[in-house]
């Protein structure tokens, strides 16, 4: 049996990842603000390059990681736990973060790990993938956000805004979300609240 | 003694001193602080070739974040030209090869000790503070357990006994450093030992602010254009410090200023907190009372009020 070594990580890991850590911290501050992340990884496909960036820049041994959908695939695993030395857990409460093919199919939130009352901070953060961001329609508020923001991305699920006000209503605890496109990366912290349009 | 351009020197460390596992425990927490502002994310701090109580946190989180095409500024009560600021800047520069700058509005990322700069921060810049007592509550709780439910509950009663005990013996409140603000309406925060005046910056500044705390081994962070609100009372609103006289070198009003003693004769003079605000003053042609090049010797005609 033969056995295809994995495909390559950063070239440049330290600066590599330290560019990839700033484009997602700024997207968490400024959320629902797409930001460039470049990635120049191959990884084992349906991975998409960004996504790859980000778990390779966050992902080690102190954080179990589940793969949802299409990903939970062994090369994909194999691809994770070669770089990075993370556990692959198959139970999604246990991951610390929890990586996602196609954000159209988010897991249902309340079975991620939300943090506890002590320690919110111990709550599941969700990679996805999605094909692009469009300016809209959702509309969000909340730290990082002067007024409002339009936010939006292909696929999403159609009750989104509903699932993170749910999430929202949870603070301090709740899981944050990265959204990853080809070439850009934004973020859904659990403070980001969809506002209802005026009409 | 020469050695060729490529070489390496002889002691070589990772980019900003840090190796890569500690980067990526510092980078998840900085992310988790960010999406609970106020919140005080534990973090497995390092022991740092420095003192605690000289920045470990603070520079912990620069080390993390930063990128080499950065631009680092790093003050020390105000100051860009004092030890603990010099020191950092030094490490900085010898570990991460980084260029470093003075002015406040060069910089994208600045470090900082006790103040906030006079100049309004932009977007995109990133203030890291450093903080010696993260958890506002220590001084009325020393049980962790206990300090932890209280910010789950958002319980601050506490806090609003202890500034009603300044009121009650000083008759105003005389807590003038290290201010306790809520954030985002749920987590108080104590913002380090800047002066009060500085806390309404940090309201809705366009600034990522992040606090790290070597010691106490906490990182909390406030996101751009978050509500900071100082705790007060209704018939005891917040106030800030004010200064009867401007600046003694730029005639700079309304800005924190230090007390210069002159001489043991009672003389003394009032000078920006902020080097680099009061140099750039200075550059554009604003003098003050003690300004050269006719600048006395003593302080006789000098300011005699300090703040109130």
């Amino acid at each position: 049996m033969g056995i295809a070594a994995p495909a390559a990580g950063f070239a440049e890991p330290v600066h590599e990842s330290q560019r990839t850590f700033v484009a997602l911290m700024w997207a968490m501050a400024e959320p629902a603000l797409p930001r460039p992340l470049a990635s120049a990884l191959t990884p084992p496909a349906p991975l998409s390059p960004e996504l790859a960036a980000v778990a390779l820049t966050l992902l080690d041994y102190e954080t179990p990681f589940f793969l949802d959908g299409p990903l939970a695939i062994a090369p994909v695993a194999a691809f994770l736990r070669f770089h990075t030395g993370a556990p692959h857990t198959l139970v999604a409460a246990e991951a610390r973060f929890v990586l996602c093919a196609d954000a159209g199919a988010l897991p249902d939130f309340a079975t991620l790990a939300q943090g506890t009352a002590d320690y919110p901070d111990r709550s599941a953060t969700v990679l996805a993938q999605v094909d692009r961001f469009t300016a809209g329609p959702l509309i969000f508020s909340g730290p990082g956000i002067p007024d409002t923001r339009r936010f939006g991305a292909e696929p999403l699920p159609a009750d989104l805004a509903a699932r993170l006000a749910a999430n929202a209503a949870l603070f301090p605890l709740g899981i944050d979300l990265v959204l990853c496109a080809p070439g850009t990366v934004a973020a859904l912290p659990r403070t980001t609240r969809p506002v209802t349009p005026n009409p | 003694m020469t050695h060729p351009a490529t070489a390496m020197p002889a002691i070589s460390y990772n980019f900003a001193y840090l190796d890569e596992q500690t980067k990526r425990m510092i980078r998840r927490a900085i992310l988790k602080a960010i999406a609970i502002p106020g919140y005080q994310v534990p973090f497995a701090g390092r022991e740092m070739p420095m003192p605690y109580g000289w920045g470990t946190g603070g520079v912990q989180v620069t080390a993390a974040l930063l990128g080499a095409d950065d631009v680092l500024k790093v003050i020390d009560q105000g100051s860009d030209d004092t030890t603990n600021a010099v020191a950092l800047r030094t490490f900085f520069e010898t570990t991460a090869g980084v260029k470093t700058t003075s002015h406040t509005a060069e910089a994208n990322v600045i470090q900082t000790r006790h103040r906030i700069p006079e100049t309004p921060l932009k977007p995109g810049q990133v203030l890291v503070y450093q903080v010696p007592i993260p958890e506002p509550l220590r001084f009325l709780e020393p049980r962790e357990t206990e300090t932890r439910k209280l910010h789950a509950l958002s319980d601050y009663g506490l806090i609003h006994v202890k500034l009603y005990e300044d009121i009650a013996r000083h008759g105003h409140i005389a807590t003038t450093y290290a201010y306790p603000a809520t954030v985002n309406g749920h987590y108080v925060m104590d913002p380090s030992p800047i002066p009060k005046f500085d806390n309404p910056k940090m309201d809705h500044s366009p600034a990522l602010q992040v606090f790290g705390a070597g010691r106490e081994k906490r990182i909390y962070a406030v996101p751009p254009y978050t509500s900071v609100v100082p705790l007060d009372f209704a018939d005891h609103p917040f106030t800030v410090q004010r200064f009867s006289q401007p600046c003694a070198l730029c005639g700079a009003e309304g800005v924190y200023l230090d007390e210069v003693i002159l001489d043991d004769q009672g003389g003394r003079m009032f000078v920006c907190s902020d080097t680099d605000y009061c140099a750039g003053r200075q550059a554009e042609g604003h003098t003050g009372t003690l300004s050269a090049p006719d600048a006395p010797t003593r302080a006789d005609e000098g300011p005699k009020e300090g703040c109130s």
